[in-house]
C-alpha cells in the first residue's frame, strides 16, 4: 500500500512443527514489494523465498519482515535477488525492519541475498532476533556499497541477537555520505566495498565454544559472550565476501 | 566537583596500564593501513565514532549510577572480538587497582568484588569518575579522548612518527571528541529511562578483525 512519502509493506511467516516430522507454514503473508513463496523443502525443513515484486526500498518506504519459528520447526529463508536501496521521490530515509524469533528446539536459516546501497539512497535496516535457549540460528547479512563502480548511498544497520533473553550481539554499522567520519578508513572498512556478518547460534556452543581465529587479514570467527559466534568480514566485492562467509560457515561444521 | 580530579583521571601517566595497548594501531600499522599522520587521523576518527562512542556512553552511564553488571553485559554484546573483551577486562582490572588506591569508595569495592577478573574498562572508568566526585560528562570525555590518544601515542612508537604530528592529530579531532562526549551523555541519560538498548552500538569491522589477527602474532609490541 502507498502512504504519504512511501510504500509500507509487511511480510509475515510462521513455521510450525506439523507433528509428522515436517514443518508447516500456517502464516505466509506478504504484498507488493515483499512476497514470500514456499519452495520445495528438504526433510523436516520448510523453505521460503522472498520475491521482490517491486524495486526498492526507495526513500520514504518502510518494509518489514517478521518470521517466527515455533518449537521444533525448521525454516530456511532466502531471497530471489539482491535488494537494492534506491533514492526515491520523497527525500526521507527508507527503513527495513526484520524481526525473527526461534523457539526452543526450532531452527532458522536466514540467508537473504545482498543489500546493495545505490548512490543517493538512504536506508536504515534493523534486524532483531530472539532465539530460545535450545534454538538454532544461521543468519547472514551482506551490505554492498554501490553497484559496480558507483558511490554508495547512506546505509545504516543495527543487528541485535538475543539468546535465552540475553543480548549476545548488538552491532551498528554506518556507511556512506553523512555517516560519522572514518567509516571507510583504516579502522572501519579500509576502502572495502562489501561488508558482511554471519551469526551462528547453537546450544552446544555453551559447552564447547567456537575457537576465535582470523580468516586471512579481512575476516575473523568471533565467539560471542553466549552460545553464539559471529563471522565478521570485509571484502573488495560481493563475490569475494560471499566466498569468505561460506568458507567460515563450513569451518564451523 | 573538582576539575583537577578530571586531570588526574585523564592523565596518560595515571597508572592504569593503558600505555601497553595500542587500540588496534599495531595491527593497522602492520597491515599497511596506517602509514603516517593522515592515515592515523582517519584511523582515530573511525575509532572515536565507533568504539570511542560506545566506551564514552558506557562510562557516562556508569557515572550516572546505572547498574554496572547490566552495563558490563551491554559492553560484552558490543564487543564481538574475544581478544578485545579480554583486553577491556584486563584494563578494567588495572584501572580498578589504581582508582581504589586513589579514590577509595564503597562502589569501587563492590564492583571489584563482583568482577574479580575485571569489568569492562569504560564501566570501571565511570564508577571511578563517581568516586572522584566527577560527573557523566567528565567520564564521557575521558573515555572518548582515551579512545584516540592511546592509538596516537602507540603510533609514535610503531612508526617513529613525529610526536608533534601525532599531537596535532589529536588537536584536530578535538571538536569531534566534544560531539561524541555530548552524544554519549545523551545516550547515558536514555539508559536511565529505557535501559541499555539506548546505548549506541557503533562498530568498526577492521578493529574487531584486526584484534584477532593481532592476538595470533607470536611477538607483539603492544598487548592489543
Amino acid at each position: 500500500m502507498t502512504v504519504a512519502g512511501g510504500v509500507r509493506a509487511v511480510a509475515r511467516i510462521v513455521a510450525r512443527d506439523d507433528g509428522r516430522g515436517g514443518t508447516s507454514l500456517p502464516v505466509l503473508d506478504g504484498d507488493g514489494p515483499l512476497a514470500p513463496r514456499r519452495t520445495r523443502g528438504s526433510g523436516a525443513e520448510a523453505r521460503v523465498v522472498l520475491v521482490g515484486a517491486m524495486s526498492g526500498p526507495l526513500g520514504g518506504d518502510h518494509f518489514s519482515v517478521e518470521a517466527d519459528v515455533e518449537a521444533g520447526a525448521r525454516l530456511r529463508v532466502g531471497s530471489a535477488a539482491a535488494t537494492i536501496a534506491l533514492p526515491g521521490q520523497s527525500k526521507g530515509e527508507a527503513r527495513y525492519d526484520v524481526r525473527l524469533s526461534v523457539a526452543d528446539g526450532g531452527e532458522l536459516h536466514w540467508l537473504p541475498e545482498q543489500l546493495i546501497s545505490a548512490r543517493g539512497s538512504d536506508l536504515y535496516v534493523t534486524t532483531r532476533v530472539d532465539v530460545g535457549a535450545t534454538g538454532r540460528l544461521v543468519l547472514r547479512e551482506e551490505q554492498v556499497l554501490g553497484r559496480v563502480g558507483e558511490e554508495p548511498g547512506r546505509l545504516g544497520s543495527r543487528l541485535r541477537v538475543c539468546v535465552a533473553g540475553r543480548v549476545v550481539l548488538d552491532q551498528e554499522l554506518a556507511c556512506g555520505p553523512g555517516a560519522p567520519g572514518g567509516w571507510d578508513g583504516p579502522a572501519g572498512l579500509g576502502g572495502s566495498r562489501a561488508v558482511g556478518q554471519l551469526v551462528v547460534v547453537r546450544p552446544e556452543f555453551a559447552d564447547v565454544p567456537v575457537t576465535a581465529r582470523p580468516l586471512g587479514e579481512n575476516a575473523a570467527v568471533l565467539p560471542l559472550a553466549g552460545p553464539a559466534a559471529l563471522v565478521s568480514a570485509v571484502a573488495a566485492d560481493a563475490l569475494r565476501l560471499r566466498r569468505l562467509l561460506d568458507e567460515a560457515l563450513r569451518s564451523l561444521g | 566537583m573538582s576539575r583537577a580530579a578530571l586531570l588526574v583521571l585523564a592523565d596518560g601517566r595515571f597508572p592504569a596500564g593503558g600505555h601497553a595497548h595500542s587500540g588496534g594501531a599495531e595491527a593497522a600499522v602492520k597491515a599497511g593501513r596506517i602509514t603516517g599522520a593522515a592515515s592515523l587521523e582517519d584511523f582515530c576518527r573511525g575509532r572515536l565514532h565507533t568504539a570511542g562512542l560506545v566506551a564514552a556512553s558506557l562510562a557516562a552511564a556508569a557515572a550516572l549510577g546505572v547498574d554496572a553488571v547490566v552495563l558490563d553485559e551491554a559492553a560484552d554484546a558490543r564487543t564481538p572480538s574475544p581478544a578485545l573483551r579480554l583486553a577491556a577486562r584486563k584494563l578494567g582490572r588495572q584501572l580498578m587497582r589504581a582508582a581504589r588506591a586513589t579514590w577509595p569508595s564503597q562502589e569501587l569495592d563492590d564492583l571489584a568484588r563482583r568482577f574479580p577478573k575485571g569489568a569492562h574498562q569504560p564501566v570501571v572508568l565511570g564508577v571511578a569518575a563517581r568516586a572522584a566526585g566527577l560527573g557523566a560528562v567528565d567520564a564521557a570525555y575521558c573515555a572518548g579522548y582515551e579512545s584516540v590518544s592511546g592509538a596516537a601515542s602507540a603510533t609514535v612508537r610503531l612508526l617513529s612518527l613525529d610526536p608533534f604530528d601525532a599531537t596535532a592529530v589529536l588537536a584536530r579531532l578535538a571538536p569531534e571528541v566534544d560531539r561524541v562526549a555530548d552524544r554519549a551523555v545523551e545516550a547515558a541519560r536514555g539508559v536511565v529511562d529505557e535501559g541499555t538498548d539506548a546505548l549506541p552500538a557503533a562498530s568498526a569491522p577492521l578493529l574487531e578483525i584486526g584484534a584477532e589477527v593481532h592476538a595470533g602474532w607470536p611477538v607483539r609490541l603492544f598487548a592489543s
